[in-house]
């Protein structure tokens, strides 16, 4: 029972870090109704950014989530800019397609200056710090990402919902020549909602390299695993995309320790098959 | 309605294919292709390239579902054909055959739930159903697991479809394959089923009304599909002599098939050819050129040039080669006033 609740426990605060990458894609995806295929990569940049600051100088990752979130913010502002905005009005899949391009190459970039090498950071602050409650292990630099992904999400939600920014990207997502009409400068929107999907990213960038090791290969996953997240939660929902994230840590969790480790991402694409067949637009589409 | 056309003549657009045909099939008696192997080898992955993009053309292209699950049906042909020579020791050819049946049966058994998803959500599961693929065939002990099946060496020739010391046998087989996959979609396109398959992309619902049944055109689209797919992996593996899981059935794979044939122009019969005739040279050269310079520098290129060419011509290569003669045939008209 103790090893159920051990297991279920690390599956949610991977499913709360989960959360945090998936939130900026759910915000893009829904506004822009764009596949953003180099947002996993987003995430692997921002590690090696925090990664750099805390091994060259001696910055904690605890404040290079800061320097984390600017960097991709400016990296997404200018995704839109350059590639982005270039594909509205083109076939659907342009966007995914010039997107996979910029994948391929931010990876094979940080592949290239890099080396494909495993880096991790020793002595940060939080280092491999745990505490115990009751028979459980909690280990501290998890639980502390899980709560920045709490309260990012939370601001991101609130955001949305309840500030004049928020409506503006509301109504540009409902029908952009509308709110062009209104005075709404959508361009500016897009821009900014690309970069605030891309600083959601990099928040988790910043804080990752105190507990997992960066490299090249690492944001392909969990690019995937944004995707799959998103699209489980129905299109463009916030709550949604949190509720899948949370669920798909958790079976990740199960399926890895009942099962066998391997059969981890099984259960994962198993549960979003399931989940579609059932309801094809996510669980809080329509 | 359709008969009429149906049973024309040539056109000129055949004459055109044959023509292309019977001027790759005497390329290898040219001293320049054949005597170098690397050249060969482009052409190869080139013609390959092509079928697989022309396979994937008709359910992503003809009809309009773009799916990444196309490695899934690749990898499959590859172990067909692989555990037929190293896990049975025998000939390739009954795999193959067993490789395309399996395929196109998994592909319509995949395909049934996944057609109810529309656009991301689609193309989503498509990415789940690789990802589970891949890892059940990491831990497959029956197909080789992780470690893969290597070809062991046997006699070289037709019947184990393996040459070693010159590259024209696969070259000739890869022509076969090409021709083959080629003119079964150009025979499609005039067919009532290619219509059908069109008529359902344009508008289910339109369709339906008009008593396709979209559901059957779908799947069985599908099924070619992943058999032709499932052949070229076929191809695939006994021009590599090796074969592993992430080698055949990943994403990277997947993207290849929906690449090749966006870039060249989708649902159209040239555009898997252009995508590769242009995307294959320029990977293997600026592998061949600067793999050297340290890691990852040709395929930061690459990766360049796919945003460069999908921002500036959305229809593709084709759509290129077109302004081009559209150019072309202005400027004779007005230079006869």
């Amino acid at each position: 029972m103790d090893t159920l609740l051990q297991v279920m426990l690390d599956g949610m605060l991977n499913g709360l870090l989960y959360a945090l990458v998936a939130v900026g894609l759910c915000l893009i995806w829904g506004v822009m109704d764009v596949i953003n295929f180099a947002h996993g990569e987003y995430l692997m940049v921002a590690m090696y950014v925090s990664y750099w600051l805390g091994f060259l100088a001696k910055i904690d990752p605890l404040i290079s989530i800061l320097a984390g979130g600017a960097f991709i913010f400016i990296l997404g502002a200018l995704t839109y800019k350059l590639i982005i905005r270039h594909t509205v009005g083109k076939p659907p899949l342009s966007a995914l397609l010039a997107t996979f391009g910029l994948a391929m190459l931010l990876k094979n970039l940080c592949l290239n200056r890099f080396t494909p090498n495993f880096r991790i950071l020793s002595d940060t602050w939080l280092g491999d710090r745990t505490f115990q409650l009751g028979a459980l292990i909690v280990p501290v630099p998890q639980l502390t990402a899980g709560i920045l992904a709490l309260a990012v999400v939370g601001l991101i939600f609130f955001m949305i919902r309840s500030t004049r920014f928020g409506w503006a990207v509301q109504a540009t997502a409902m029908d952009r020549d509308a709110a062009e009409l209104m005075g709404i400068n959508t361009e500016k929107i897009y821009i900014l909602v690309f970069g605030i999907g891309g600083a959601t990213v990099g928040i988790a960038g910043g804080i990752m390299p105190t507990y997992l090791a960066v490299h090249p290969e690492v944001g392909s996953m969990f690019g995937l695993i944004a995707f799959v997240c998103v699209a489980m939660g129905g299109f463009g929902s916030i709550p949604g995309a949190f509720l899948a994230a949370i669920l798909i840590g958790v079976v990740e969790a199960l399926g890895g320790y009942y099962i066998a480790p391997v059969f981890k991402y099984v259960a994962v694409f198993g549960l979003y098959l399931a989940v579609v067949f059932l309801r094809p637009k996510g669980i809080f589409g329509w | 309605m359709v008969t009429p056309m149906h049973h024309a003549a040539l056109q000129r657009k055949d004459l055109i294919g044959l023509a292309l045909a019977a001027l790759l099939a005497l390329l290898p008696a040219l001293p320049a292709v054949a005597d170098n192997s690397f050249r060969m080898h482009v052409l190869i992955l080139i013609l390959l390239f092509a079928s697989m993009a022309q396979a994937w053309n008709i359910i992503g292209g003809y009809g309009g579902q773009v799916s990444f699950g196309h490695s899934v049906f690749f990898g499959i042909g590859a172990y067909g054909a692989g555990m037929a020579v190293v896990t049975y020791g025998g000939s390739p050819w009954p795999g193959i055959l067993i490789g395309m049946l399996t395929a196109a049966v998994v592909a319509v058994l995949i395909s049934y739930p996944c057609f109810k998803l529309s656009g991301h959500y689609f193309a989503i599961a498509t990415f789940a159903v690789v990802e589970i693929f891949n890892r059940m065939f990491l831990v497959w002990y029956w197909v080789g697991g992780a470690l893969g099946l290597d070809y062991p060496l046997v006699k070289e020739g037709f019947k184990n479809l393996m040459w070693y010391d010159s590259k024209t046998g696969y070259y000739y087989c890869a022509l076969v394959l090409f021709v083959l996959v080629f003119g079964i979609v150009r025979f499609l396109e005039r067919h009532r089923f290619g219509y059908y398959l069109r008529a359902v992309r344009e508008g289910q619902e339109t369709a339906e009304s008009l008593g396709v049944n979209s559901t059957a055109v779908k799947l069985s689209a599908m099924a070619l599909s992943a058999a032709l797919a499932a052949l070229c992996g076929a191809f695939f593996v006994q021009y590599n002599l090796r074969v592993d899981p992430p080698m055949v059935m990943s994403l990277d794979m997947s993207m290849k098939f929906v690449l090749v044939t966006i870039l060249g122009g989708t649902g159209t019969l040239a555009g898997p050819l252009l995508g590769a005739a242009v995307l294959i040279p320029l990977q293997e050269y600026t592998r061949a050129l600067w793999g050297g310079l340290g890691a990852g520098v040709d395929l930061i290129i690459f990766g360049l040039l796919i945003m460069v060419i999908v921002i500036k011509q959305p229809a593709g290569i084709g759509g290129i080669v077109r302004d081009i003669s559209r150019r072309i045939g202005r400027r004779e008209r007005s230079g006869r006033p």
